[in-house]
């Protein structure tokens, strides 16, 4: 089961390497990792994507706690987590075919972000559900180049961890 | 006031009460060694090889309870020291490892003798620091002193450029605390949990105490023994908790284990509460933890929360300092269970181990007779340190424990432990009665440091069982699905009685079953330092 956990870190060099050599070493497996500054600029946030058993989850958990540099570790509830992915996808596009990739991307909610004369570049963030379905949708143009942040997730209502 | 790096790192040591390290000395470091040479507080042990470093620090952490120091150099000086680091981590030491690197500005070029420790270190030191400004040595001195030796004790590595050694500093401060937001560790138990954990003792009939190194690491041997004599709970240890509870001891089982004691690992099974304190449950300690799981309901008391359902889960967690927490479930005085037939039939066990008769050979001894025979002759206080193979199983099933210590490497199974680890022990209490055992295997993994006892004159003890091969891999090689010893015998080993002449240092050897008793009194006799080599059959095994 997929599960996300949210990590608060010292902004620092190093850190990230910590994190990730933690996960190499306990045989923990990263689906994806996002990482990026918070409000409070000493600190940053990871949000990691794991895909284990509960019993796993909860020793990440703790080995992550165990990081001096790590300040709090939460695994957010599915049911009540934000998470969000930004993908810049970028298609073969031509006149015959800019009218149709125009009409899915106004369905799915994307923004066109870079065009020329043979592609079209599109960027959408959403859920990652949501960002497969438009991959796919735009895989019958001819995908020329994939690039995802992996998920960031926040909880909702105005709590915070 | 203006100051080096190298002399806020003196000043931090000396804030910190170091007053002895363990090192090598290198290019990179020489801006360091040179303030210390104006420090003669801090005194300075010369080893062979930097691996031993570490675990002189660590034999000297562990019976003082301070944080253990080695000082290196960069690259091979560093490297070296890993699998002393390493030695520490799996055991818990308290320790900081100082290395030199390459000047800051030319990290990440390959320079001469440079090499990122901090990233090679990093999954087993507790945390690392490279420096990049002299400014920060006091907070980073400060903290790694700090994390090395709260909560769970570790090792702490500072890795120093020399150009940062070199770099002065105006207005130096030290910090007189330390608060690190990241690192708080757990002291008191849950009260609630407390209670319950004491009720949950009070009903059992056959209750167990696992005790581990945890329980040295939180000076807590004395609640330990004041639980089990309170509650009448008889006790199994793991390796790194053998010392806790003397082997006369009413409650005392012995070591559990794949290598352990018959009569610990029958209480084990039987048990129907387990109370773990301060151990890990590793592989070698409780084979199937999913059966123990089962069978029986378990207290798990740790001070580092990733123990608790790492490799067995427990009924019931207890995190915090272990002292603390015994000193709390002592205080709620809770009824002792009724556990007088548990105890009967467990003594029964107990006595057929104390018992058991040793084969003899001609021209050899038995390791556990001579065992037996030393634990009777050593001082009640005496710091045995042990190597790691047949002869740290034979030592830790049969030499008797009184009221000392005995030191090995537990977790990683590092040969070579012993004798470094000894030194390091006799250098912290010189008046201490301490001994090395080692296989003939090992000693050669560490022989080099009889320089450090020739040079001290220090009064160390070395017994040497030479059984020409590499005992316990030798006995499970004899074993299925193996097809017989291979890979393992000593051959172009040399005479050790030559080896300690030239070291001046006197010997002793031992192949007569007859002569055990007048020979380990020679042994412990003379003065100043003695090897002594006993003739051990190459076929003996640890449970002959």
């Amino acid at each position: 089961m997929k599960q996300t956990i949210s990590v608060l870190v010292e902004n620092r060099a190093g850190v990230l390497n910590r994190i990730t050599s933690l996960f190499s070493r306990r045989a923990f497996n990263i689906d994806s990792l996002a990482v990026g500054v918070t409000d409070d600029p000493s600190l940053s946030r990871i949000t990691i994507i794991v895909d284990n058993g509960n019993s796993v989850v909860e020793q990440v958990e703790k080995q992550l706690n165990k990081l001096i540099e790590v300040i709090k570790v939460r695994t957010l509830d599915e049911s009540t987590l934000i998470g969000r992915e930004l993908m810049l996808i970028k298609v073969s596009a031509n006149k015959g075919s800019r009218e149709q990739i125009m009409t899915i991307c106004g369905i799915c909610g994307a923004k066109v972000a870079d065009i020329s004369p043979t592609s079209m570049t599109m960027e959408l963030s959403d859920t990652s559900d949501r960002v497969n379905t438009f991959e796919d949708m735009m895989r019958p143009f001819g995908i020329l180049e994939v690039a995802r942040t992996g998920i960031i997730a926040l909880q909702k209502g105005a709590g915070k961890i | 006031m203006e100051m080096t790096g190298a002399e806020i790192l003196v000043q931090g040591l000396l804030r910190e009460n170091v007053e002895q390290l363990f090192g090598y000395a290198g290019a990179t470091i020489c801006p360091l060694m040179d303030a210390l040479k104006a420090t003669p507080q801090i005194r300075y042990t010369l080893v062979r090889t930097e691996q031993n470093a570490g675990h002189m620090a660590s034999g000297y952490a562990r019976v003082t309870g301070k944080v253990g120091v080695c000082l290196v150099t960069s690259g091979p000086g560093a490297t070296n020291l890993i699998t002393g680091i390493a030695t520490a981590y799996m055991d818990s030491i308290p320790m900081v490892a100082i290395t030199g690197q390459v000047p800051s500005g030319l990290l990440g070029r390959d320079i001469f003798q440079e090499v990122d420790i901090t990233t090679a270190v990093s999954p087993f030191t507790k945390h690392n620091y490279l420096v990049k400004d002299a400014a920060q040595l006091p907070q980073i001195l400060k903290e790694a002193f700090y994390i090395a030796s709260t909560g769970r004790p570790g090792p702490v590595l500072i890795d120093v450029p020399i150009d940062i050694q070199e770099q002065k500093v105006e207005d130096v401060k030290f910090p007189e605390e330390v608060e690190i937001r990241g690192y708080h560790p757990s002291i008191r138990g849950n009260e609630r949990q407390i209670r319950r954990v004491a009720e949950v003792i009070s009903k059992a009939h056959q209750p167990l105490i696992c005790a581990g190194g945890g329980v040295w690491l939180a000076h807590a041997r004395d609640e330990l023994l004041q639980l089990a004599e309170r509650y009448s709970i008889p006790l199994v240890k793991t390796m790194m908790g053998i010392s806790l509870m003397p082997t006369d001891h009413p409650l005392n089982m012995g070591m559990i284990g794949a290598h352990g004691n018959a009569c610990a690992n029958k209480a084990l099974v039987k048990a129907d509460l387990l109370i773990m304190v301060g151990c890990r449950a590793a592989d070698r300690t409780i084979l199937s933890p999913s059966e123990i799981q089962r069978r029986m309901a378990t207290i798990h008391i740790d001070v580092d929360p990733a123990e608790i359902g790492k490799n067995m889960d427990a009924a019931i967690p207890l995190v915090g300092d272990v002292k603390v927490i015994l000193r709390q479930l002592l205080e709620l005085d809770a009824p002792a269970p009724d556990s007088e037939d548990w105890r009967r039939q467990l003594k029964e066990y107990r006595q057929a181990e104390l018992t058991r008769t040793f084969p003899r050979r001609e021209g050899s001894v038995f390791p556990g007779t001579v065992l037996r025979e030393l634990g009777r002759q050593l001082r009640d206080d005496a710091a045995v340190c042990v190597d790691v193979g047949q002869n740290q199983i034979f030592t830790c099933k049969y030499l008797p424990q009184k009221k000392g210590r005995l030191l090995t490497s537990g977790g990683l199974g590092t040969m070579g432990y012993a004798v470094p680890a000894a030194i390091g022990v006799k250098i912290a209490q010189p008046e201490r009665q301490v001994v090395a055992i080692c296989g003939d295997g090992s000693f050669q993994m560490a022989m080099n440091e009889l320089a450090a006892v020739r040079c001290t004159g220090m009064d160390l003890k070395i017994l040497v069982f030479q059984n020409h091969t590499l005992g316990l891999v030798h006995q499970i090689q004899k074993t299925e699905p193996y097809h017989g010893p291979v890979g393992v015998d000593l051959d172009g080993s040399p005479d050790f009685t030559v080896i300690a002449a030239a070291y001046g240092i006197p010997s002793l050897v031992l192949d007569d079953e007859d002569r055990i008793s007048e020979t380990l009194e020679r042994f412990l006799g003379t003065e100043g330092s003695c090897i002594l080599i006993c003739e051990v059959h190459p076929d003996v095994g640890t449970n002959d």
